[in-house]
Parts: structure tokens; C-alpha cells; sequence
């Protein structure tokens, strides 16, 4: 519907993760915590879920291709309509929840979110989350690549099941994770027990919170930064530090995999690339975006980025996904913060030399 | 000048129409409150997502949430139809000779008087169904294209294939041409009464700055108005070919105020325009000229239906202002 809504967007997290890797568990805790909020559930099946719940609704993944000549401009056919019928009744919960099947591609769904005006209107994408089984992450990268998208592509990942491996497997799961995706929150679980405020209400396609969130946003390279906390922090294990008289300063620790090695799994495909700059000419800037997400969109999975232009007195953030890409200011720039411009790029036979060539020829020049 | 008798209701208005001369509202909630000596309210469905009238014998069909397929008389006394459990049926059609059709998934499930059902399944989800006005014929939009079942006998189905997701179809009252919403801004069209094995004839009707949610067929079929655009678009559907090669009219046109619905008059060449902000206009085909229907109000109009003789016209909106207009006040 294209009527105007004065109520606000309503959140939206995705939940990816093979079969068995303890998605329907999450779920059943984020539906039976007393957290005071009603959740909307879209499943591809009612399955296993054990609560009864009037607003789980069953939904045939279907795959939309948009007829405008891009591959990857894909959307759920089956999400819009749901979503449709959810929101003209919006009073009934707070926020929704769309588990993907197990080999789902999380990109359609993300997509669905930014492409579907009368989606778009009503509802906002909250978070990707996802779920990987430690015992079998290293099987499942061999077997598919759907395994790897769901990775790549999650702001969030549970690292579940971590009391079926070793510490030391353990440790090359979760750097195999880094490596795929170097801005993802990490942490590791059992039985998909997780404080829930760390899966939903992230924000982490809302332009204004999605970097602030994250002091050290981009942070994977930063080895002068050793002591702060980068994105992968999150986790609450803490078996690096002894500090329990004040351990709520230490429940995120510091396993700061920020170098580009290999994964200790060979068969990742999906790289990253972080580009870092001074401040930028927007009339360079923005047609260079424009042109990267035209003809390297199809291998983009996720770009996010901060960028400093040269004048202006504002943080510039950027985040897209494949070919769709949105920007906007977010905050002046502090005091004594350091004028940068910062880009991930999460994707597929990315050309990571031209990408740092072009970026860097974006720089505005010194008068 | 137009009278606007109006009725408040909670929430999003799922469909609207007139039964034995009583106006009928159908609420998402699933309740169907109509005007027959003071406001009287049924509930139906947990949950209405779907609604047809079926004219042949003056019942509401309404599909819901709660998997129920449901039938309303003029007088509010419902029957279960048909019933899927846990499965929500947003596509109703009735059919001639008290056929219904409902969908859910891939499959189109058909029930005829007899009480005998047949089933049609796709390769994708169905997400309109309609009856062909004559024969029992049902076409169900699917990704790519749809689908032309005959009901009463097991040949294969007509495929009408065009790429792109078709979310809803429609048959013109005389059965010549058959029009899909899609999930782009366009409509698509297909001419049916080509020879056999003369290439399909295909109709695309673009230009719109937003989906079509709603279509409507004016008297005779001879033209065919839609939603979508600051304005109401009309597809002239006389000549043998359709609208092809021709431009549509465009009534009602407001600046940047969106048509979320059309309902066209039983009998003259006159729509009914409801736009997002719950305005409603009158506009004549034949000359443009309009007149103002209904102020502003809270919400989207969802739903508009004119009773038989086109004196009345009943709406509904997204946020529950409804009410009915009288024509000549």
C-alpha cells in the first residue's frame, strides 16, 4: 500500500543459517523470553517451532527477478505479500522475524527491504543474523556456496554449537568467519543461548546507527589499535583475561585476527577489501561509487563505509548491497576525530588494486 | 451534490460491496460489518486477507489468515466454504454456476456446487485467480506468466507466458482479453480470442510510477481504469487490438497525490477515484470533467464498490473511515 503510515518503520531481522545450526532454537527463545515485545515470525515451514504463536505465518521462498536486465536485482515475491498482509493489522506486534531455509540466499530477502516501495514504506531492515554450526561449518563451506553468502553477508554471527569442537577448532572457525566477513559481530554460543539484545534491534541497515554502533568500525587492519575493541569483540568468553573483579569491562576480548592471512579453511571465495583514504572530492566520490556498484555490483555482496569529504563539516556514511546503494550524513565530525575515509567492500573476484587505485584518486587535492 | 454518510471502523479495509442493496465493509481484523438498519457486525475470519462478491448469488467470499474460505449472505450469516489449517488463503474468485476458487501456494483448489473439487498446481506460487465470465474456465497469475485451466475437463492448461511476477489478473467482461498486475509498474494483456496457433498477442501497458493495485473493467469492457499514477489510467479496450498503439486517458489528475483505487460505474462511462489521502472524485470518461465524491479524510481508500443502479458508492480506507456515498444526494 502506498498510504502514508504515521506509525514507524516496523524492524525486520533475518535469521540464515543451514539446517541444524540452531536457528529454530533462537527462535523459540526470542518467542518465549519475557521481553515484552511481540514478534511477527515469516517461516518456510511451522516445523519445530514449539510456541504457540498466532503470527507465525508459512511462506514459499519465491524468488522475484526484477525485469530491469540486473542479476542479482532479485527480491522475495512471497515476503512482499506477507509483509503486506502483516502490516495492515500493524498494532499486533513490534517487530518481525523472517527465518530463510537453510540454503537460502540471504540477498533476495535483504533486497526485498530496499526494493519494494510498499515494503520499504512500512518496514525496515533491522539486521542479517547468522547462524553457523562450529562442528560443521568446515564441511558445509566445501559442499556449497550458500554456506559462505550467509556468512559474508550477516551483520551478526552465532558461532552455535562451540561445545561439539576443540578450543583450537574453535579458533580456526571463527577466524575462517573473520576472514569472510571482517565486520560482523562474532560470538559464540551454545544452544543459541544469547543475551537477545545483541541479535535484534541492531540497527544495522540504519544509516544513522549502523556505524555508530561500532566505535572501531572497519577496524580489521588497524594493528595500532590493539587494545580497543573492533567488531568482532562481542563475544562473551573469557578465557584471555582474569580480571573478574571488573569483568564487565573485559567481556569482549581480543582476538584481533586483523591481518589478511589465509583462512586456515581453503575454501573461502568471498574476500574483503578495506579501503582507506583522506578526505574525498564528492564530485569524484559519488560518480566512482555510482560506477563501482554499476559493473562490480553482481560480486558485491556488502559495501559499508565512512567517508570524509574535503569541507564538509559531517560524517558521510555509506552501505549498499549489490547494485542498491544508499548514503547519507550522519553526525559532524567530533573534536580531535581523525578526518578519514574508510570503505569495505564484501564480495567475489573483486579487483582489490583498482580498488584502491580509484578510491584513492577520489582524494580531494590539497590547495 | 454528492451525500457522504460515514462510517468509522478500527482499522485497514480490506474490501467493500453492496448485497441485496445493503453496503458491506470487510476489516483485515476479519470482522464484515454492513448497513442494514444500523450497524451490524459479523466476524468472520482471525484475519481477512481476501474478497470477492459473487454475483451470482449476492454473497461475499472472503479468504482469511485463519485458512477459511468463507461465504457471507446479505442478511450476515456465514458458511465455511473450504478450509486449509494454517494456511493463508489471500486469493478468492467465484465462478459461474457457484464455482469457487481459492489459492494458496502453488496449488488453485476449485469447488463446484456439486460439491466435487479439483485442483490445479503451478510451478510457482498463484497469486491472482480469476473466473473467465463465460465457461468454467479459471486463470491463476503466476511468476512468468499465467496459467488457463478448464475446469470440467483434464487437458493441458494454456500457458500465457511473459517474465516478470504477475500478482493479480483479471478477464474482460466479454472474454476477449485477460490483464495482469505485476510485481513492476506496468500491466500486461493478453488477447484471447487470436486464432489458434496465431502468435500470442501481447499488451504492455507501462509508464506508471508505482504498482497497479487496483483495476477496474467500465461498462461493456470497454475500457479498463487502473491505480498507480497521480492519476487515474484508462486503457481503451474497444478496438479489436486493445489499447495497443493507443494512449490511455488520464482522469483525475492530481499533482502528487497517488490513485490507490478505481471502481468504474455500472452503466455510464464514469469511474470512481480514490486516492491516498481518502479523497474520491468522479471523472466522465468522455469529457474529463470530475466531481468531487469525498473529501479528504485519515487514510488510503483500500476498496469502492457502486451498487446496482450507480446511485451508491460504498468505500473503504486504510485506516477505517469508510462510508457511503449517495450520488445525488
Amino acid at each position: 500500500m502506498t498510504e502514508t503510515s504515521p506509525q514507524k518503520p516496523i524492524p525486520v531481522t533475518v535469521l540464515t543459517g543451514y539446517l541444524g545450526a540452531g536457528k529454530t532454537t533462537l527462535l523459540n527463545r526470542i518467542l518465549s523470553e519475557n521481553h515484552g515485545r511481540k514478534y511477527a515470525v515469516i517461516v518456510n515451514e511451522f516445523g519445530e517451532i514449539g510456541i504457540d504463536n498466532d503470527l507465525i505465518v508459512e511462506s514459499d521462498e519465491e524468488i522475484y527477478e526484477m525485469n530491469n536486465g540486473c542479476v542479482c536485482c532479485t527480491v522475495r515475491g512471497d515476503l512482499i505479500r506477507v509483509v503486506e498482509g502483516l502490516m495492515r493489522r500493524p498494532g499486533r506486534f513490534d517487530a518481525i522475524i523472517v527465518e530463510t531455509t537453510g540454503l537460502a540466499d540471504p540477498v533476495p530477502v535483504a533486497q526485498t527491504f530496499f526494493m519494494d516501495d510498499d515494503v520499504r514504506a512500512k518496514t525496515e531492515l533491522d539486521a542479517v543474523v547468522a547462524l553457523v554450526d562450529a562442528k560443521h561449518l568446515p564441511l558445509r563451506l566445501k559442499d556449497s556456496r550458500e554456506a559462505e553468502d550467509q556468512i559474508a553477508f550477516a551483520d551478526v554471527v552465532l558461532l552455535n554449537k562451540t561445545d561439539l569442537v576443540t578450543p583450537e577448532e574453535l579458533e580456526r572457525i571463527e577466524a575462517t568467519v573473520r576472514v569472510i566477513n571482517p565486520s560482523a559481530r562474532i560470538y559464540r554460543t551454545q544452544r543459541s543461548d544469547i543475551d537477545l539484545a545483541k541479535v535484534l534491534d541492531q540497527g544495522a541497515f540504519n544509516l544513522e546507527r549502523a556505524l555508530e554502533n561500532d566505535p572501531h568500525f572497519l577496524d580489521q587492519d588497524d594493528h595500532e589499535h590493539d587494545h580497543t575493541c573492533g567488531p568482532d569483540c562481542g563475544h562473551d568468553h573469557h578465557h584471555h583475561h582474569d580480571h573478574d573483579h571488573h569483568d564487565h569491562d573485559h567481556d569482549h576480548d581480543h582476538h584481533h585476527h586483523h591481518d589478511h592471512a589465509p583462512s586456515p579453511i581453503h575454501d573461502v571465495t568471498v574476500q574483503s577489501i578495506s579501503l582507506r583514504g583522506g578526505e574525498m572530492n564528492p564530485d569524484r566520490f559519488f560518480p566512482w561509487i555510482q560506477k563501482i556498484t554499476q559493473t562490480d555490483g553482481p560480486n558485491i555482496l556488502r559495501l559499508k563505509g565512512i567517508i570524509a569529504f574535503a569541507g564538509d563539516a559531517e560524517r558521510y556514511v555509506v552501505q549498499g548491497v549489490h547494485m542498491i546503494i544508499e548514503g547519507d550524513h550522519q553526525r559532524p565530525w567530533k573534536d580531535g576525530e581523525k578526518r578519514e575515509s574508510r570503505l569495505v567492500f564484501i564480495g567475489r573476484d573483486l579487483d582489490r588494486e583498482k580498488l584502491e587505485r580509484t578510491f584513492k584518486a577520489c582524494e580531494a587535492q590539497p590547495n | 451534490m454528492p451525500t457522504v454518510a460515514p462510517l468509522d471502523l478500527e482499522g485497514h479495509v480490506v474490501g467493500v460491496a453492496f448485497l441485496k442493496g445493503v453496503p458491506f465493509f470487510a476489516e483485515a481484523t476479519g470482522a464484515i460489518h454492513r448497513l442494514d438498519l444500523g450497524r451490524k457486525t459479523t466476524e468472520v475470519h482471525e484475519g481477512l486477507l481476501s474478497l470477492v462478491v459473487d454475483d451470482a448469488n449476492d454473497t461475499l467470499l472472503t479468504g482469511g489468515e485463519d485458512g477459511k474460505v468463507m461465504r457471507t449472505a446479505a442478511d450476515g450469516t456465514t458458511s465455511l466454504v473450504a478450509e486449509a489449517p494454517r494456511k493463508w488463503i489471500a486469493q478468492v474468485a467465484a465462478g459461474p454456476q457457484g464455482a469457487v476458487a481459492y489459492a494458496y501456494g502453488k496449488t488453485t483448489h476449485v469447488r463446484l456446487a456439486a460439491g466435487t473439487t479439483k485442483e490445479f498446481t503451478e510451478e510457482r506460487t498463484v497469486e491472482g485467480l480469476a473466473f473467465a465470465p463465460k465457461g468454467l474456465r479459471v486463470a491463476a497469475a503466476r511468476y512468468n506468466g499465467v496459467s488457463l485451466h478448464w475446469v470440467g475437463t483434464s487437458g493441458q492448461p494454456i500457458d500465457l507466458e511473459w517474465k516478470g511476477a504477475h500478482t493479480g489478473v483479471t478477464f474482460s467482461p466479454d472474454g476477449r482479453f485477460l490483464v495482469t498486475t505485476m510485481q513492476e509498474n506496468a500491466l500486461h494483456g493478453w488477447k484471447l480470442d487470436a486464432k489458434p496457433g496465431a502468435e500470442a498477442r501481447h499488451m504492455r501497458m507501462t509508464g506508471y510510477p508505482a504498482k497497479v493495485k487496483s483495476v477496474s473493467w467500465s461498462a461493456k469492457g470497454k475500457w479498463l481504469a487502473s491505480s498507480g499514477a497521480p492519476a487515474a489510467i484508462v486503457w481503451p479496450f474497444q478496438g479489436k487490438d486493445g489499447p495497443m498503439g493507443k494512449a490511455p486517458l488520464e482522469l483525475g489528475t492530481r499533482a502528487d497525490i497517488m490513485v490507490t483505487s478505481v471502481c468504474c460505474h455500472p452503466a455510464e462511462d464514469i469511474v470512481a477515484i480514490g486516492y491516498q489521502d481518502g479523497m474520491i472524485l468522479g471523472a466522465r470518461f468522455a469529457d474529463s470533467k470530475e466531481v468531487l465524491l469525498r473529501r479528504p479524510g485519515k487514510g488510503a481508500i483500500t476498496a469502492m464498490a457502486w451498487n446496482k443502479d450507480g446511485r451508491q458508492l460504498v468505500f473503504g480506507s486504510a485506516e477505517g473511515d469508510c462510508g457511503v456515498v449517495d450520488i445525488a444526494g
